[in-house]
């Protein structure tokens, strides 16, 4: 069985407002969420600047006994889940939930709950730690929280992928209802990685811009972390269209693949792979692709190697086609990144323009050069892309 | 190539430093030895970084860092680092 899988709700929370309505606003007008980060002693740390999801306040969407066991990724998750299935009005029977698949990707879990038990244990000598540490901190906090919230009962799993992990969920969410394993899937990625412990290992990493987030731009210098959840709600066409549900996308390919050639280093070559294996198992043909969600951290490996692959995959087409990084608007939320980027992707698509790449000041021949204000621009083809640290790759191929 | 400034035994220390954190035989790591002769990779630059900051008690911002392209810089960017650490007499 292979059916075509559409898009009939999406929900996101991140540094641009607390919807995915403010969230396309901001992208449309260029605006980045990226600002100095709050709630954390930044002192003596090499970066300042983050996109947090400053606008989230829990108390409005949860009430205090409702709280105690959600960690913030897992409640952004969840409002993020409310508002695309309010949008997709899905309305299932208990047989129906039954076969109802979520699938959530987070690389850090509840990092918050996790640092706060450890501080209290290794600083303060507390004797114990919170008994709700673990569910707390598990990666699948938020997708089986949402299990209880909906009553869902299907194939229910969290994939942690490093900066692939919500690409890698969305994808294999489509292939369980394109093939009938599922009858419709919530799919999408959440990450609350602002902790100071968090903030000091990527410091050691030595990737954060000092500044801001610049993706292909000459004098980028690192990437920004951001926080946020989104969540897309996926059901095959002939059931949307039955309901009378409205489409505002379909997903036609999926791929995946690792590089095997380096810990933190990309491969032009495995990213190439995987884009080619997303378009083959969309039967999309590369001259038909109009617009790409790049990757696009803004560090100076990445953007080179993703260029040259795109080159290697599109050809001349590169120059007919519009690429950006919304990962210079909402950061790099890790997990939730290709989620987030799949709204824009989608948002983009329906509105037949492009979001702008932020804060892109000078060309640089060994790069793609991104689109830099928001541009109306007809397209039937997005892609979008996700190469995570670890060498794991994984595209989406979405259709208008 | 201007003379090194870099006091011996500061370079001793960062030699056995860069020799500790790559697993090599010392007598490999020479004050002119490459990166790309010791096979040391971006990561490994980052490794080496963290145990160089530890062993001299010093910050290396990312922007130096980036500037660095063979062990003489690297040890000449550590002593600058040690002596603006140390007070001034």
């Amino acid at each position: 069985m292979t059916r075509r899988v559409v898009v009939t709700g999406i929900g996101c929370v991140s540094a641009l407002g607390g919807n995915a309505v403010e969230f396309w606003d901001a992208c449309r007008a260029g605006r980045s969420g990226i600002g100095p980060i709050g709630g954390i002693d930044m002192t003596g740390i090499r970066f300042s600047n983050g996109a947090q999801a400053l606008a989230f306040d829990a108390s409005k969407h949860f009430d205090e006994k409702q709280l105690v066991p959600l960690d913030r990724f897992a409640q952004l998750a969840i409002v993020a889940a409310r508002e695309a299935m309010g949008q997709s009005a899905l309305d299932l029977s208990a047989e129906e939930k039954q076969r109802a698949a979520i699938v959530t990707g987070s690389c850090y879990g509840g990092k918050a709950s996790e640092d706060a038990g450890f501080h209290s244990l290794y600083y303060d000598r507390s004797p114990r730690v919170h008994p709700l540490t673990i569910p707390r901190l598990m990666a699948n906090a938020g997708a089986s929280a949402l299990t209880l919230e909906l009553g869902w009962q299907g194939p229910v799993w969290t994939v942690s992928t490093a900066c692939s992990s919500a690409n890698h969920a969305i994808g294999q969410a489509f292939w369980l209802v394109r093939h009938g394993i599922a009858d419709v899937a919530l799919a999408g990625g959440s990450e609350a990685p602002f902790t100071y412990g968090s903030m000091k290992a990527w410091e050691a990493l030595r990737v954060v811009s000092p500044d801001t987030c610049r993706p292909f731009s000459k004098n980028r210098a690192g990437m920004v972390l951001g926080e946020g959840a989104a969540m897309l709600v996926l059901e095959p066409l002939e059931r949307a269209v039955a309901r009378g549900a409205t489409v505002l996308a379909e997903i036609v390919g999926f791929g995946m693949g690792a590089d095997a050639h380096h810990i933190t280093q990309p491969s032009a070559a495995g990213a190439a792979r995987v884009i080619g294996l997303a378009l083959a198992d969309g039967g999309v043909a590369a001259e038909s692709v109009g617009v790409v969600n790049a990757h696009g951290t803004g560090t100076a490996v990445n953007d080179v190697a993703e260029s040259s692959a795109l080159r290697t995959v599109f050809g001349s087409h590169v120059e007919a086609m519009r690429v950006t990084s919304t990962k210079s608007l909402h950061g790099h939320a890790l997990g939730a990144a290709g989620a987030l980027e799949a709204v824009a992707t989608i948002c983009g698509l329906r509105e037949q323009a492009v979001a702008p790449t932020a804060n892109f000041v000078e060309a640089d021949p060994e790069t793609v050069t991104p689109v830099t204000s928001f541009e109306s621009f007809a397209h039937e083809v997005a892609i979008s892309n996700s190469f995570a640290f670890g060498g794991l790759n994984a595209v989406l191929v979405m259709r208008r | 190539m201007t003379e090194s400034t870099v006091p011996p035994e500061i370079m001793e220390r960062v030699l056995k430093t860069l020799a500790e954190t790559q697993k090599l035989p010392l007598e490999r790591v020479t004050a002119t030895a490459t990166f790309q002769e010791l096979e040391i990779d971006s990561l490994d630059g980052i490794n080496i970084l963290f145990a160089l900051e530890n062993e001299f008690d010093i910050n290396i911002p990312d922007e130096s860092a980036r500037l660095v392209n063979d062990i003489g810089e690297l040890a000449e960017g550590v002593w600058k680092l040690v002596s603006e650490k140390q007070p001034k007499a």
